[in-house]
């Protein structure tokens, strides 16, 4: 087994060394099947593992000692528990799907090979970040996501605001990797270790909401915070849509953007003995999940609005953390990857056969063009609507009875979300594919549905959507939580630390479930009377006035931190480089230069080349230094 | 023997490039430099099976006062001569292809220079030590005077005194030394021993670390630098960059720490507050460079910076991250220098805003770029990143608010140079690049060898750190008391 888990790592790393270096050597179109490949033989490696290993067990591997001073040692070292399984499932099942499709979508792009390369690459980083046994291996994985989100942004490099995307989402990303960095810091420090087992072994001894464990506990946040695009760091995540659909899918709604929810879970001890740390991570959970579907209400680009739908999704997943539902946070974000990623697969074939249009003023009536597209969208739609019994609905609920548990006020906020959601949803897809065609005949006649390699992963993800709620059934169902049950192994140490609220009785539990799929439904019957029966098509931009634009210029956030942070450093730098530096250090420099010469100046004079003078000057010294001796 | 080939191999090979004329200097040259580099690897082999006492050469040289030709190689000057005698030949095989004038000269100045950098580093004797520290300035201050820029005479000058005077106060701390040794030697194993008073330490630290903050430099005694860095040939800048201001550092671990250990109890915390807010400086500055050579100066000011001040935090992950980062930043910085160079000789001229979309054009350059951009920002598995995460631990340990302030360092870092990357090398092609050539097949080696030493660095770096924690261990034990 400890080759297997080698493998699962190292078959994607294999993919991109041979298209990186190869690739222009390969024939054309084949570079995208060998990326392709490698993933699925490292999902395959990844069932293989499932199947022998049980949900207690774990495997460790340690490849070689990576960094050891005095008597620390941090290792190249992989863990694989149940959390890993699920997050590797996640990361190569999906990832194969995203890869495959993105052969078709690709297609005919002058750097299809670059882009295979790129996923590759992020593939690999991202199973170290899922896999690594210590913080600093996860850190490998969280920085190298990052270096491939900031690639494939800016695959289209010609662009400039794709390549500003880019670079402000590395930046971002690089404000909270400061945050993590510290927090291993402290961690290495007081703990003596970065193994994530020895840490989480180590943390219950110490006093529970220390000043140490908060301030440890915040960092990492932090850092989950950069990744995963929370208040205040998620402005980058919209820009990052500037990338081709299928990296959206991926990295920037299924994976790598959850990395800061696996991280919280992972160290779900240290972090169950913060309790200050979990209110923290609550609240900017709930405030960003409703903040950000607010922002979805009004935009009108197909990709933005999955882009805040996908923020608001995360805020949802770190409420549950912040509520001590470590399980039910990961459930929620297997369902997530699901029908996320088909949602934005789909957006990606609509953009495909609508030749690069992402306007969903200009779309509409797609329905009977594109069947397979439209079929599949609609039910990963009401799959995150939380309609009822599709996966969204259970994990969803799961969270919000936790809430409804602990905390009313969270629970509204976050019910009033899911409502959003629901309306900008199906706004979207009443938008896109109901009604007539709002573009122009030329483009109409091109619209044809995608190639097999693009539906084929778009029918298997909807599947997925649609029953992925299976593996975590509520108890009312009286059949036992699967996902629940499998990662009980991880999350069970951390279970006696946090206060959970009274149990629902199952009278009201399901109360609450038909409440929230009553309602949900009521949203789309809202929106669909809105947008179907009245076609109300949203104004164009000029139009737009009041609190409608504070919404669609998304609260001007981006604007205030341009003229606050950015602006500012950049002045200081400009003011630093060409004047403080010149015009004061090195002023500084010259000056005490000048004096040095001016002295050499005045002491030459004295160099008359009289011997008298010198004689006289002599006498004078030692009549001087006689004095001197008298008087000591 | 073999310590005495490896330290006057370089200068048998400046004089046969001399005397071999300028048409196949710079062929010549990389030969020799590639044979240094052989015996170097032979020195690393021998050292791995038997320790430093291979290397050790002791011969009185000049009776009073009492100066003696005390050579060693210990793991970190190892390491050191490593990083020079593996740089030299990537020095020379970058300005293949470049058609220098007087080449013979050029090269045989090169070596020149590495023979004095290892002296510098093999040194085990106060003034020889000094004697190889000031020959070393008078090779690179010709190669900037000949072969620099448009205003290379003001600016090497001002470099040259300026550096002078720095050595000048050490000169006066040796000589203090001497007569605080009882045994009135210059021997580093008695300079260790002795012993000297508080106050007196305090005089010497100043005039020690003065002389070499001007070398590395620490803000604010760096304003020759970017001056110098822009106006100096290529190969010049590299080797001030890569190798030069290393002696600096070095010298810091091996001469300033161990024999004031007082003065540096009193006046290192000033010292480590310098360096950081000298990171912070440089890499603000940074940002706004329009100069693509002025830009890379400033990184590597912040970059040394934290070099400097993972020594002063005075511990083990602090010193062996400086070590690891000397020889990473070496690599980077000679890497980024090269490709500012290659931009220049396409292009001719370095100005940020007249480039932009040499990605179309040279694919291959750009993915070398790109590797040792992401190696300078520190980015794991990169060699950057081992450096950067000790050093930012060990002032971390030291002090937890001012490694929050060098930690700005990872930010600002990537602010810069994706900035400067995105300008020079993405968008639509920019006014100056009609023409833009891929890689020759000097700088497609060149490059190519850096880029796999920068991964290999990153992904095992135990074999330099092994190298290292003894000795560092020892000047820790001698340093904090």
């Amino acid at each position: 087994m400890t080759f297997l888990g080698l493998m699962i790592p190292l078959l994607p790393l294999m993919g991109f060394l041979v298209n990186g270096l190869l690739g222009k050597y390969l024939p054309k179109g084949s570079t995208g099947w060998i990326g392709s490949l490698s993933v699925l033989a490292s999902f395959i490696c990844v069932l293989m593992i499932f199947k022998d290993l049980g949900a207690a067990q774990a495997i460790q591997i340690d490849v070689f000692n990576w960094i050891s001073f005095g008597n620390i040692d941090i290792s190249f070292g992989l863990w694989i528990d149940s959390l890993t399984m699920v997050m590797l499932m996640v990361v190569t099942g999906v990832g194969f799907l995203i890869h495959l499709y993105s052969i078709g979508y690709m297609h005919g792009d002058e750097g299809f090979t670059r882009f295979f390369t790129y996923l590759n690459l992020f593939i690999f980083f991202m199973l170290l970040l899922v896999m690594g046994s210590n913080y600093l291996m996860m850190f490998i994985g969280w920085e190298g996501v990052g270096l491939c989100s900031y690639l494939l942004i800016g695959f289209w490099f010609k662009n400039e605001a794709y390549n500003d995307a880019a670079q402000k989402a590395f930046v971002m990303n690089r404000i909270g990797d400061l945050g993590f960095l510290l927090g291993m810091f402290f961690i290495l420090f007081h703990f003596g270790t970065l193994d994530i087992q020895a840490v989480e072994g180590l943390a219950p001894g110490l006093s529970a909401d220390s000043t140490l464990l908060i301030g440890i506990t915040l960092l990492l946040f932090v850092g989950a915070i950069g990744k995963s695009a929370q208040l205040p760091l998620y402005t980058w995540l919209p820009d990052a849509m500037a990338g081709p659909t299928p990296v959206s899918a991926l990295i920037h709604a299924a994976t790598m953007v959850t990395a800061g929810i696996y991280m919280i879970v992972r160290s779900n001890v240290l972090f169950a003995m913060a309790p200050t740390t979990l209110t923290v991570i609550l609240w900017i959970g709930v405030a960003t999940s409703v903040f950000a579907a607010v922002i979805g209400l009004k935009q009108n680009d197909i990709k933005k609005v999955l882009a805040y739908s996908t923020v608001s999704q995360l805020g949802l997943m770190f409420a549950a953390l912040g509520l001590g539902a470590f399980s039910s946070g990961v459930f929620h974000l297997v369902t997530h990857a699901f029908f996320k990623a088909l949602l934005f697969l789909g957006a990606g074939s609509v953009i495909h056969a609508l030749h690069g249009e992402q306007d969903i003023r200009n779309m509409g009536g797609l329905k009977k063009l594109i069947p397979v597209t439209y079929l599949t969208f609609i039910l990963a739609a009401l799959a995150i609507s939380g309609f009822p019994l599709l996966s969204g609905f259970f994990s969803k609920d799961e969270i919000l009875a936790h809430a409804f548990e602990q905390n009313k006020l969270v629970w509204i906020i976050l019910f009033i979300s899911s409502l959003l959601t629901a309306f900008y949803m199906f706004r979207l897809v009443f938008l896109t594919f109901f009604n007539s065609f709002r573009g122009t005949e030329e483009t109409k006649h091109h619209i044809h549905e995608s190639p097999w390699t693009m539906t084929l992963p778009l029918i298997i993800l909807c599947v997925l959507s649609v029953i992925g709620g299976l593996i975590g059934l509520p108890y009312v169902f009286n059949v036992s939580h699967l996902l629940g049950t499998y990662l009980s192994a991880v999350t069970e140490p951390s279970a006696s630390l946090i206060h959970h609220g009274e149990k629902l009785s199952h009278s009201l539990e399901i109360g609450l479930m038909t409440l929230a799929g009553l309602a949900a439904i009521g949203m789309i019957l809202y929106a669909r009377r809105k947008y179907i029966t009245l076609k109300a098509i949203p104004e164009a931009d000029s139009a737009i006035t009041g609190i409608p634009k504070l919404i669609y210029h998304k609260f001007y956030v981006d604007e205030i931190y341009e003229s606050w942070i950015v602006k500012p450093v950049f002045k200081m730098s400009e003011w630093f480089g060409t004047f403080f530096d010149k015009q004061v250090v090195d002023r500084v420099v010259n000056a005490t230069a000048g004096v040095m010469e001016s002295g050499g100046k005045t002491l030459r004079l004295f160099q008359t080349g009289n011997t008298g003078f010198y004689v006289f000057a002599m006498v004078i010294g030692m009549v001087v230094l006689f004095i001197i001796r008298l008087l000591i | 023997m073999m310590t005495i080939l490896l330290l006057f191999f370089p200068l048998i090979a400046s004089l046969a490039v001399l005397l071999g004329g300028s048409k196949l200097a710079a062929q010549l040259a990389l030969g020799l430099a590639v044979v240094e580099l052989a015996i170097t690897g032979y020195a690393v082999s021998v050292f791995q099976a038997s320790g430093p006492e291979a290397f050790y050469v002791f011969h009185s040289w000049i009776e009073s006062p009492k100066v003696s030709f005390h050579l060693g190689l210990d793991g970190l000057s190892l390491i050191m001569v490593l990083l020079t005698n593996f740089l030299t030949p990537i020095i020379i095989l970058s300005a293949f292809n470049r058609n220098t004038p007087h080449a013979a000269g050029y090269f045989s100045l090169i070596l020149l220079m590495q023979f004095a950098l290892v002296g510098v580093f093999m040194a085990m004797d106060g003034l020889l030590y000094y004697i190889f520290w000031e020959l070393a300035l008078i090779p690179i201050y010709f190669i900037a005077l000949r072969w620099g820029g448009t205003n290379r005479v003001a600016i090497t000058l001002k470099f040259f005194i300026y550096t002078l005077a720095g050595s000048l106060l050490m000169l006066f701390g040796f000589i203090m030394l001497y007569w605080y040794n009882p045994d009135q030697s210059f021997d580093i194993r008695e300079l260790y021993r002795i012993y000297i008073t508080d106050g007196n330490q305090s005089w010497l630290f100043w005039m020690f670390f003065l002389a070499f903050a001007i070398k590395i430099p620490i803000v604010p005694f760096h304003t020759w630098q970017a001056d110098t860095y822009r106006e100096s040939p290529t190969q010049g800048t590299m080797l001030l960059s890569g190798i030069m201001l290393k002696m600096g550092t070095y010298s810091l671990i091996r001469w300033l720490l161990p024999i004031l250990p007082m003065g540096v109890a009193k006046w290192g915390p000033l010292a480590i507050t310098l360096c950081v807010v000298g990171i912070v400086y440089a890499s603000i500055i940074a940002i706004k460079q329009r100069n693509l050579k002025n830009l890379l100066a400033y990184s590597s000011l912040a970059h040394v910076g934290l070099i400097a001040a993972g020594i002063f935090a005075l511990n083990i992950q602090g010193m062996q991250g400086s070590v690891v980062q000397m020889v990473a930043h070496g690599v980077n910085v000679v890497g980024l220098f090269f490709c500012a160079d290659i931009i220049f000789n396409r292009t001719n001229t370095n100005e940020t805003n007249e480039l932009g979309g040499i990605r179309s054009l040279a694919p291959q350059f750009t993915t070398m770029f790109m590797v040792i951009v992401l190696g300078s920002v520190a980015l794991p598995l990169t060699n950057g990143f081992i450096g950067e995460f000790l050093l930012l631990y060990g002032v971390y340990e030291y002090n937890t608010w001012l490694s929050v302030f060098a930690g700005l360092t990872i930010i600002l870092g990537a602010v810069y140079m994706l900035r400067m990357f995105k300008k020079v090398m993405l968008g639509e092609t920019g006014v100056r690049v009609p023409a833009f050539p891929d890689l020759y097949w000097n700088e497609k080696l060149a490059l190519g060898i850096l880029v796999i030493v920068i991964i290999a660095m990153g992904v095992y770096p135990k074999p330099i750190m092994d190298m290292a924690e003894p000795v560092l261990q020892t000047i820790l034990n001698k340093t904090v008391i």
